[in-house]
């Protein structure tokens, strides 16, 4: 242990401490720009570059980095010495000598760190007048780069490249000119990205924001002919309070159906229903594997879950010879959009182009997914608009809605109905454990002795486990973040020596809960852990867990579909992968 | 699937010089400073090569391209000019001496000229400072340099 003074409290520490968390453990929170962690899910990004967490170390010359100085032993810390404050605020001038003035009119304002700092700083003026850069703006489907708002803290980079290991985005030139980009600053939608919108989730300023669907739902909500039906995602509804000011982890499932009620949408269905689908699908698939596999014919294992947009991406750019071990299945959004328009708008008699299908999702893959051409009948998508948790709580704003003074309502009939299993889709482990509930029963034809797989839950980035079918043991493994999935796949593509069954992947820290499309969490892992604890609290408290057993699951394979992985079911709620790599030729 | 085409030929050199590096990314610089040896530039394709043989995002490379004043994704002229901008030759008047060949070719620092004769780059510090200001034409050093004098050391290179 280190002994050290900061701003004269005494402070014991592990040896290897920096000043900023020794400073945070005695109750002092040094102002940051670039730093960022995600405490517990080995996100760390500390280049030391703004400079804004300076403090005054006694007997030292200058200034040092809070972030990356190590506590020494009898070390005395001072952050806020006039020395300091001066520095402090002086590089946060200079970080805004060359940052457009736009904040009125930025995504990111209200959210914005840098915003945040100035005001913190009490900057009233900027006495530089620095050079301004001239970036052309660039978007992909999901993401929108205005790189003149960057400031170099490159937390994008390292979620990039260290998380996802997507290696779309590196730090290139020098100088003034350095900036974060893709290869040979071609647009981003050109590169590796894979739209998974986690740059846009720890990006401190307006540089990386998400591509604005709010309009286009205004539209179709206006116009008379439409049927505008909406469909909302597992992990929104633990989240959406903290926009309202709730404490993170607060269910508002019954207000947010009201909202969106009250904002006009004709039909309030819920993602989940087609969550349970989607395990029926995919549970089933799996068991066709495994019993050919038992039967001694040949067949592709493991399985890979499918209901990941960014994942998808990522499998079919870096692993084009491994897309058969993925599920076909269609995600729950997906499935959701073949079941809008064409069973249920067959039922009620509108035309599929006279029926527009939003999803609200927790995610900005979703944005690119919708847009992918084997979800369009003749160029019209399945579901027409993606929005995200932020923008349903900006379009909730608009209309001058308060979700907290709204009663609870529940979601319309016959794609409304859902149960638990469908409810943890939306944390890491939850596709498995509602597949293995599932999947048991299915196979083994008893009822499950536990429902809960604690053993495939929690926010570790790799999980392992053995599931006993009653003799058949299954090996099932769950990561989130695509580093952890390369690993996977390269762990399958080298023979498969641990023998899985069953791979879940999500693409985002905790799974969807921490997706791109949430309430910023700014690094509070603590955040991530509420709403997961929710989502279980969720499932806990439904009449229903398993999705076998949701009554209208099982009226829609009765009334359409026959039975899951039918010819009809194939059609519409099955997909293809392609071959999306980069190939090196010799001519 | 997208497909980026390279020459056999280039393919196979970039492949050998990968292979000599034990196609580890961390001796990146060293494969491209090769790389550029042999080739003369890094354009894009070469990079997506690298990248692809050394199991790295070619956004890296490029990011290392972009940083090092060495690397140039551009071919440089048959009779490449550096000027030197070292502290001694700037003080002498280094910066004329560059705007002049700037003016006599028509191209900025780091163009090459239309017919692909002439590039001209800056460097620091030759280790001639006696000879302030200095320039060079690939290998030959040219010394007390004054914009009036540019006209006539271009003229050698006359064909």
């Amino acid at each position: 242990m280190v002994k050290l003074t900061i701003d004269n409290k005494p402070v014991e520490v592990a040896e290897g401490t920096t000043i900023l968390k020794a400073a945070r453990q005695a109750g002092i929170n040094i102002p940051t720009l670039c730093y960022f962690e995600l405490a517990g899910m080995k996100f760390e990004n500390k280049p030391g570059g703004c400079r804004v967490c300076v403090v005054e170390v006694e007997g030292r010359r200058n200034l040092a980095p809070a972030c990356a100085t190590d506590v020494m032993e009898g070390m005395v810390v001072h952050t806020n010495s006039p020395r300091v404050i001066n520095a402090r605020r002086t590089v946060v001038e200079l970080i805004l000598s060359d940052h457009p003035n736009d904040c009125l009119q930025c995504e990111k304002s209200g959210d914005c760190e840098l915003q945040a700092l100035a005001v913190k700083l009490g900057i009233r003026e900027i006495p530089f007048k620095g050079e301004q850069s001239t970036y052309k703006t660039d978007t992909t489907l999901s993401v929108y780069r205005d790189m003149n708002k960057c400031v170099m803290c490159r937390r994008c980079e390292t979620m990039c490249n260290k998380i996802q290991s997507a290696g779309a985005l590196s730090g290139v030139n020098r100088g003034f000119q350095a900036v974060v980009s893709p290869a040979f600053e071609q647009p981003l939608g050109e590169s590796s990205c894979i739209n998974c919108g986690q740059c846009v989730q720890v990006c401190p300023v307006g540089a990386l924001t998400l591509v604005d669907n709010i309009g286009d739902v205004m539209k179709a909500l206006a116009d008379p002919k439409k049927t505008v039906v909406v469909q909302t995602a597992p992990a929104v509804r633990v989240a959406l309070g903290e926009e309202f000011g709730m404490e993170p982890g607060t269910i508002v499932t019954g207000n947010m159906a009201a909202a969106l009620r009250r904002m006009g949408f004709d039909y309030v269905f819920d993602t989940d229903w087609s969550a349970d689908l989607t395990i029926m699908e995919e549970g089933t698939e799996l068991l066709h594997r495994v019993g050919k596999v038992l039967n001694g014919e040949k067949a592709v294992l493991p399985q890979f879950t499918s209901c990941c947009p960014a994942w998808i991406a990522f499998a079919e750019k870096n692993f084009p010879d491994l897309l058969d071990n993925l599920s076909t299945a269609k995600s729950p959004q997906q499935m959701f959009g073949a079941a809008c328009k064409n069973y249920f708008a067959q039922k009620i008699g509108v035309k599929r182009e006279d029926m527009v299908v939003v999803s609200v999702m927790p995610c900005l893959a979703k944005k690119s997914e919708v847009a992918r051409d084997e979800f369009k009948v003749n160029g019209d998508p399945d579901v027409n608009f993606s929005i995200s948790t932020r923008e349903l709580a900006h379009m909730i704003k608009q209309f001058n809605i308060d979700i907290n003074d709204l009663p609870e309502e529940n979601f319309d009939s016959p794609l409304g109905e859902s149960t638990g299993a469908a409810v943890i889709f939306g944390a890491t482990g939850g596709v498995m454990e509602a597949a293995l509930r599932t999947a048991y029963e299915v196979q083994t034809k008893k009822t499950l002795p536990r429902i809960d797989f604690e053993e495939v839950r929690g926010l570790d980035g790799v999980k392992t486990a053995t599931i006993d079918f009653e003799g058949l043991p299954v090996k099932v493994a769950v990561c989130y973040g695509l580093a952890n999935a390369r690993a996977m796949m390269e762990e399958v593509r080298g023979g498969n020596p641990r023998g899985f069954h069953f791979i879940e992947v999500m693409a985002c820290p905790g799974g969807c809960i921490g997706g791109a499309g949430q309430p910023y969490h700014h690094g509070n892992s603590d955040i991530i852990r509420k709403r997961m604890e929710a989502t279980y609290r969720e499932d806990a408290g439904k009449p229903i867990r398993k999705s076998h057993e949701n009554p209208d699951i099982i009226a829609i394979y009765k009334e359409y579909y026959g039975e899951p992985c039918s010819h009809l079911s194939h059609e519409q709620l099955h997909t293809t992968y392609f071959d999306r790599s980069k190939k090196i030729e010799a001519e | 699937m997208s497909k980026i085409k390279l020459s056999a030929d280039k393919l196979n050199t970039i492949k050998e010089i990968c292979a000599s590096f034990g196609n580890k990314s961390g001796e990146v610089i060293n494969v491209l400073h090769q790389v550029q040896g042999k080739f003369g530039y890094l354009p894009a394709e070469v990079q997506e090569a690298v990248a692809h043989e050394l199991q790295m995002p070619v956004a890296k490379v490029y990011g290392i391209v972009s940083f090092y004043s060495f690397f140039t994704m551009q071919p440089k002229g048959k009779h490449p000019i550096s000027i030197c901008l070292g502290t001694a030759c700037y003080v002498r008047g280094a910066e004329k001496v560059l705007d002049e060949f700037k003016r006599q070719l028509n191209i900025p620092d780091g163009g090459v000229t239309p017919d692909g004769k002439f590039s001209i780059d800056t460097l620091r510090c030759v280790g001639a400072c006696g000879l302030a200001p200095v320039a060079m034409i690939g290998d030959k050093v040219y010394g007390r340099l004054t914009p009036d004098k540019v006209k006539d050391v271009l003229a050698e290179y006359a064909e």
